[in-house]
């Protein structure tokens, strides 16, 4: 899921790389009689001890190949910049959405041939995932962690709001309607400050907007995955697979018109307002870890905040419901995976795939998964993996990502512009300065422009490229 | 081998590095970024001739324009106000009174925070509910104080005031001037009756005139190439692209979206837009600056 970094981060990354690429070991790739295979991953903190500790028990496990685990930030940009001065790592681990833009431009290696010939396949896989690491017909890289997400939510707060704890919304208009009783007002009545509830508010008080938001019930913008997403809560299609983006699609504009409806509900000065209050995310400043947001959607990964910034919080997670009729009434969830890869230029890709399989191995990426407190992406789950689970809400997150309504973001190379537009567009239509039919136009327009133009260099490319990595693929 | 000559290439010899380190650091990326102008290039791939194209995209690129109007209104709040605040602080802080070196000290002590930190420490400041400037409005009877960073209409006139943070490298220049003004000239125009009023506008201001300028320069040049506190402080475009700035617009193009070729035709584009820029206040004050040699 998009981790939210500050981007001046990045900023410090682009400076660092050139560091970086100069990170090619001095004894040739060989330590002792190993082949040493380096490898590049984004998490820190605990995420990267649980990693660390599979790479050693790889290590251990054999005496042909050391993988040395590098914790690095940043680590898309500095992969491509890695891979443009041909020095980059052996395996590196990227988000499934880098795939279809790294490959085309041809930073990774095809893993077919090695997926083949070690018996890994699309069996193996939760469909989604295997699918989120599929473009133009091959395969780039193999799931470490999935995500995907669900509603969590404080059932201390329910119970305050007079709403059953055990009882969270199941359609998409009891989302909004426990919304409104959940979110608490300050407001001035008879010369005194109170505090009420916004469904409580008179229809001339909810009008006039002259009230503080002290709590709220749920806030679509603040979530664990990008605000453009919610289209799939409301049947959206993105993109048709070829030549032709769907920003307008029935389904986003419907999103987006709900999205309107919350702004046009509390006001945009006092959503502003409200929103100022928040610091960093997947912080104790955010709003649900803080006590002052009742619902919130978010991932696997978001028992470990609570844990970390919220240790008294009492929640409980659920499906976050869709629109009617949307996916056939099944669960809709928008999944995301940690990949791993071979960059193009790498100097062991067999011994790096041979590190790629074993992480694949259900023992080992159940180890790694529950050290993350996250579940694998492979289809087997042991029942010993789930009762040992620390995270309560763990078969939930599977049955998610299994449910037919699991999606997967467009696998399109100009994803993260497409993305930057639409979260444009979705901001102007929560400040009312657009309407959803409007500001969806203009992302059509900018982001179909530029969907045109990679599409005429495919063109000239995409055979050459296509040939080199059919011929990759007995490798 | 002649005295001369030989001469000369011990000299070379000797400013080599200097001369390697330019040549490979900046004469040539500068000379690359030109070619990849002309080219679609995405760093990975080998970059294709494109000619003109990048340079017409961005004719037709409304988020474009929308950078280049969002970095000139900044300038035209931002640089005025930087240039005047600047000069009245240093001819306050030019008057004789006690501990006048303390004082100095303290208005130049915010230039030597690091950008991201000042960023960080603004965006606390500016912060809409928790802030300390609308905490403080609230306490004057402000009750529905502005979102400065929340509110497009407001996060410009937000940066504009936040960058005079840094002005105590400015006023540390126009202080050094005005030490320069000719004390016969100011005691000359004391004697005929002007007041101080009329002595800062007749003597002081076209004597430091050459130092405005200076100055003057160097807010353009630096204005049109903002890039942290946008950076820093929104993390991205801002409320409605409001603080998108056109080093910020670059710099995704560069390194978020990849188009490497397109960011280079803006960098040029940024270059020439500084240098017409520069020329036009170099014209316009050919008659307001005042050369003492001359």
């Amino acid at each position: 899921m998009p981790a939210t970094h500050p981007r001046w981060l990045s900023l410090a990354a682009v400076l660092a790389a050139g560091l970086a690429g100069c990170a090619r070991h001095a004894d040739g790739g060989a330590s002792g009689s190993r082949v040493v295979v380096d490898y590049w991953e984004k998490w820190s903190g605990f995420e990267a001890d649980a990693m660390q500790a599979v790479v050693d028990d790889f290590n251990r496990s054999q005496d042909r190949i050391e993988v040395r685990f590098l914790s690095v930030s940043e680590v898309d940009t500095k992969l491509l910049l890695a891979a443009s001065s041909g020095h980059p790592p052996d395996v590196a681990g990227l988000w499934s959405e880098n795939i279809p833009d790294f490959s085309e431009k041809g930073a990774l290696t095809p893993l077919d041939g090695g997926i083949a010939a070690s018996g890994l396949g699309p069996d193996h896989y939760i469909p989604v995932y295997w699918e989120l690491c599929r473009h133009r017909g091959f395969t780039w890289g193999l799931p470490t962690t999935p995500g995907c997400v669900a509603l969590f939510y404080n059932k201390k707060l329910f119970r305050a709001a007079g709403l059953d704890p055990e009882r969270p919304p199941r359609t998409l208009a009891e989302l909004d309607s426990m919304g409104r009783r959940l979110t608490v007002v300050e407001i001035e009545r008879a010369g005194r400050r109170v505090r009420v509830s916004f469904a409580d508010l008179t229809p001339g008080e909810r009008e006039g907007h002259h009230f503080t938001l002290v709590q709220l019930g749920h806030l679509p913008q603040d979530s664990g995955m990008y605000v453009s997403a919610w289209g799939f809560w409301f049947g959206a299609r993105y993109y048709d697979g070829d030549r032709r983006i769907l920003a307008n699609d029935a389904g986003n504009l419907a999103a987006y018109r709900w999205l309107r409806e919350t702004t046009q509900a509390y006001g945009v000065d006092n959503l502003r307002d409200f929103g100022s209050s928040f610091g960093i995310q997947q912080s104790g400043q955010t709003p649900f870890l803080g006590g002052s947001e009742a619902m919130v959607v978010q991932g696997p990964w978001w028992p470990n905040f609570i844990e970390k910034y919220a240790p008294g919080l009492e929640w409980g997670a659920a499906p976050c419901p869709a629109a009617d009729g949307v996916a056939g009434g099944a669960p809709v969830t928008v999944a995301q995976a940690d990949v791993v890869v071979i960059p193009r230029g790498a100097r062991h890709p067999r011994e790096a795939f041979e590190f790629i399989r074993y992480l694949q191995r259900q023992d080992v990426a159940e180890k790694l998964a529950r050290s993350q407190q996250k579940f694998t992406a492979l289809s087997q789950v042991s029942e010993g993996f789930l009762a040992a689970h620390p995270n309560p809400a763990i078969r939930l997150f599977i049955s998610l990502a299994r449910s037919p309504g699991a999606r997967a973001l467009p696998r399109l190379s100009i994803w993260h512009e497409y993305n930057a537009e639409m979260s444009v567009a979705a901001e102007r239509v929560q400040n009312l300065g657009y309407t959803p039919a409007a500001a969806l136009a203009e992302v059509q327009e900018r982001v179909q422009w530029k969907l045109d133009r990679v599409s005429r260099r495919w063109d000239a490319v995409g055979k050459e490229r296509m040939a080199e990595w059919r011929a990759y693929s007995d490798w | 081998m002649t005295g001369d000559r030989r001469r000369t290439w011990l000299g070379l010899a000797f400013v080599s590095p200097w001369l390697l380190g330019v040549a490979a650091f900046t004469a040539y990326p500068v000379a690359a970024s030109l070619y990849y102008s002309f080219c679609d290039y995405d760093v990975l791939s080998k970059p294709v001739w494109v000619g003109l194209l990048n340079y017409r995209d961005m004719a037709s690129d409304s988020v474009f324009w929308k950078s280049v109007g969002n970095t000139l209104i900044f300038n035209l709040m931002a640089l005025p106000l930087g240039l005047v605040a600047s000069l009245a602080l240093a001819l306050l802080l030019n008057q004789p009174v006690r501990a006048r070196g303390v004082f100095r000290a303290i208005y130049y002590l915010p230039s030597l925070v690091p950008a991201v930190a000042s960023a960080m420490i603004w965006l606390w400041i500016l912060n809409g509910r928790l802030g300390l400037l609308n905490t403080a409005l609230g306490a004057v009877g402000v009750h529905h104080p502005p979102q400065w960073l929340g509110d497009p209409a407001w996060t410009k006139p937000s940066l504009a005031v936040m960058s005079m943070w840094g002005c105590g490298n400015t006023v540390v220049i126009y202080l050094a001037a005005l030490q320069g003004v000719p004390r016969s000239l100011l005691e000359a125009a004391m004697i005929d009756g002007a007041s101080a009023w009329d002595r800062l506008i007749h003597v002081t201001l076209p004597a430091i005139s050459p130092v405005i300028y200076f100055n003057l320069i160097i807010g353009i040049i630096g204005g049109l190439q903002v890039f942290v506190s946008a950076f820093v402080m929104f993390g991205g475009p801002g409320p409605d692209r409001s603080v998108l700035f056109y080093a910020v617009y670059l710099y995704e193009n560069a390194f978020e979206y990849r188009q490497m070729g397109y960011a280079c035709a803006m960098a040029w584009m940024l270059c020439l837009l500084i240098l017409a820029l520069t020329w036009l206040a170099s014209r316009s004050s050919r008659r307001l600056v005042y050369y003492q040699g001359e």
